[in-house]
């Protein structure tokens, strides 16, 4: 599986405040989730919502996703179109979040330090090779334990969970 | 090797002898929660996984406490959603409006955590049990889903972070400027994925409150959980609270930590962050001439007890700052009716503030107190990213009760030793 896509760029400490203000989670709808993804993302150059095609990476340095657990901030984000983020580090919670939906998560620092915003990024989920192909570089992301493959390879949590309660 | 406080619990509930940092295990919960923003979120899910129970009807806790009482309709549809699920559910602890508090201040208060538990929470300050010597820790809507289901989590067993806290802290110096410190030392990521452990003999004279205030925040150093080890106060506190069966778990005298750090808890000074993140902090001493628009006592971090005792102790007899706004929120009802029989919520209305019923509302910029463009709050709750309490030009400088107290009188950020 391959994600291949125009480049949203981030710094530090991306909390999920900026990702889906608070002001909007009187909603759950994915949808109405995602008109608002990165709305407080103020220092940004780039307007993400109306520049964001299906498809699109994320790219941020360390401990994104930090602050309130809200799975609305990776709804939001997967409802966006982004394939994947990639980041040095993330906060805990939206990491188990993240693969707890099935939003392609990948950690790796020399990805994170050399990509630029609008590079286009192609990532290969399987080996973990991420290829940057507006510079012409490759990296190496970390690779998922085998456990959180499954996962992702069952479609997430509650799929994994019908599988083991036996419900299909 | 030893195992560390928190992998001693998790062992336990995994059915296993001993975990080392980095395992993943699949452990028994014996709290599952959630609240009014997180639940239906949590109950969509829930329904498509297709059992028709929950695991247990006495282990999951849902408190409609962040956009209540309903601030609009999309909030009361969102209420609705949970408050039908908790009926048809026969979930025993839902708790309605009227008997809902601050979730971390109300579950405690109601029993329903005590020492060695494993509970999860679909809210990020869930580590708040932590001051109990529970496993507790912040998760999203869909852990919470299948933790009604199943009654289970996976977890991948964290590694820790010591700190001792030593001698007694000087005046003025709570639970709040302790964490502060902390994080301005450590960072928002100086314990992610880690559990802080905190120990020493300043624990002696550190209230529960103080405790809960500092378990608390350990999200804000990216902590997985933080806790401490059950003493006198806490089995004091348990013994009030709760009639659930309690086990005591402790550290193993040669458990690895990453890190030891000590703090001399008589040298600290009264803390405030700055914005826009919790790492951001300057003592009392450092701060200069803030000016601000709102100030904030309340939250899951500082709405107990000994945080509204030290505000009504500063405000009393005084006026707030005709400038200002100040707005008070109490923990929970228990809180509420304890400030009325001890004449606090009279001095806080006299003085001029707005005394609410509980909710999380201002503190995560929901409603009750939401700032205008280039305003600025000083708080007494846990975050001050940008656009946490309303517009994103607006400013929250996060402190501890006794200085939100003291520079509500002043109407710029104050020391309370100077008021």
């Amino acid at each position: 599986m391959k994600a291949n896509g125009t480049v949203f760029k981030y710094g530090d400490n991306i909390d999920t405040d900026v990702i889906i203000p608070a002001r909007y989670l009187n909603s759950s709808d994915p949808k109405e989730l995602a008109k608002h993804c990165m709305e407080d993302a103020i220092h940004s150059t780039v307007n993400f919502v109306e520049n964001v095609k299906d498809g699109d990476i994320m790219v941020a340095e360390k401990n994104f996703g930090c602050g309130s657990s809200r799975e609305h901030a990776p709804i939001a984000i997967k409802a966006s179109g982004i394939s994947c983020v990639i980041a040095k580090t993330f906060a805990r919670i939206f990491y188990r979040n993240a693969i707890n939906i099935g939003l392609p998560i990948l950690e790796c620092e020399e990805a994170a330090d050399d990509i630029d915003m609008g590079d286009k990024v192609e990532v290969d989920f399987n080996t973990g090779v991420i290829t940057n192909l507006t510079k012409n570089k490759t990296y190496q992301a970390e690779p998922f334990p085998q456990f959180m493959q499954d996962m992702m390879a069952a479609g997430g949590l509650i799929e994994q969970t019908k599988v083991k309660l036996g419900l299909k | 090797m030893g195992m560390t406080m928190t992998q001693k619990i998790l062992a336990a509930h995994a059915g296993l002898e001993s975990v080392k940092a980095g395992q993943l295990i699949e452990a028994k919960l014996d709290i599952v929660h959630g609240n009014d923003v997180t639940t239906p979120v949590a109950v969509k899910e829930f329904n498509k996984i297709g059992v028709k129970e929950v695991f247990d009807k006495n282990k999951v806790t849902i408190v409609p406490d962040h956009f209540t009482p309903n601030k609009d309709i999309k909030s009361a549809e969102h209420c609705k959603i949970i408050r039908e699920f908790a009926n048809e559910k026969g979930v025993k602890n839902y708790f309605e409006v009227g008997q809902m508090g601050i979730e971390h201040c109300l579950l405690p208060e109601a029993g329903l955590v005590v020492p060695g538990d494993v509970v999860i929470g679909a809210d990020s300050h869930t580590c708040t049990y932590g001051a109990l010597g529970a496993f507790s820790t912040g998760v999203g809507s869909t852990d919470m889903a299948v933790g009604m289901a199943r009654g289970v989590a996976w977890f991948k067993v964290p590694s820790a972070l010591k700190f001792v806290l030593k001698n007694k802290p000087a005046k003025w110096i709570s639970g709040k400027d302790i964490i502060l410190h902390i994080i301005g030392m450590i960072g928002v990521d100086g314990a992610l994925y880690k559990s802080m452990e905190f120990v020493g003999d300043g624990l002696e004279y550190l209230s529960m409150d103080d405790r809960f205030t500092i378990a608390n925040m350990a999200i804000e150093a990216g902590g997985k959980n933080g806790i401490f080890p059950v003493d006198e106060k806490t089995l004091e506190y348990v013994k009030e609270h709760s009639n659930k069966e309690y086990t005591v778990f402790e550290a193993d005298s040669d458990a690895e930590y990453d890190a030891v750090y000590e703090i001399d808890l008589s040298s600290l000074r009264p803390t405030v962050s700055f914005p826009h993140l919790p790492e951001n902090t300057k003592t009392i001493d450092e701060v200069g001439d803030i000016e601000i628009d709102q100030v904030v006592i309340g939250s899951c971090t500082n709405g107990r007890m000994d945080d509204l005792r030290i505000a009504s102790q500063i405000l009393k007899g005084k006026k707030v700052n005709p400038k200002l706004r100040v707005i008070i929120l109490p923990g929970t009802q228990n809180i509420y009716l304890q400030c009325i029989d001890e004449g606090i919520a009279k001095t806080f209305v006299e003085a001029g503030c707005v005394f609410s019923t509980p909710t999380c509302g201002p503190c995560l910029g929901g409603h009750m107190g939401i700032l205008a463009k280039g305003e600025r709050a000083l708080s007494t709750t846990n975050r001050n990213f940008i656009g946490r309490m309303g517009h994103p030009e607006s400013e929250v400088y996060l402190c501890s009760p006794a200085v939100a107290a003291a520079s509500a009188i002043t109407g710029k950020i104050t020391s309370p030793e100077s008021v």
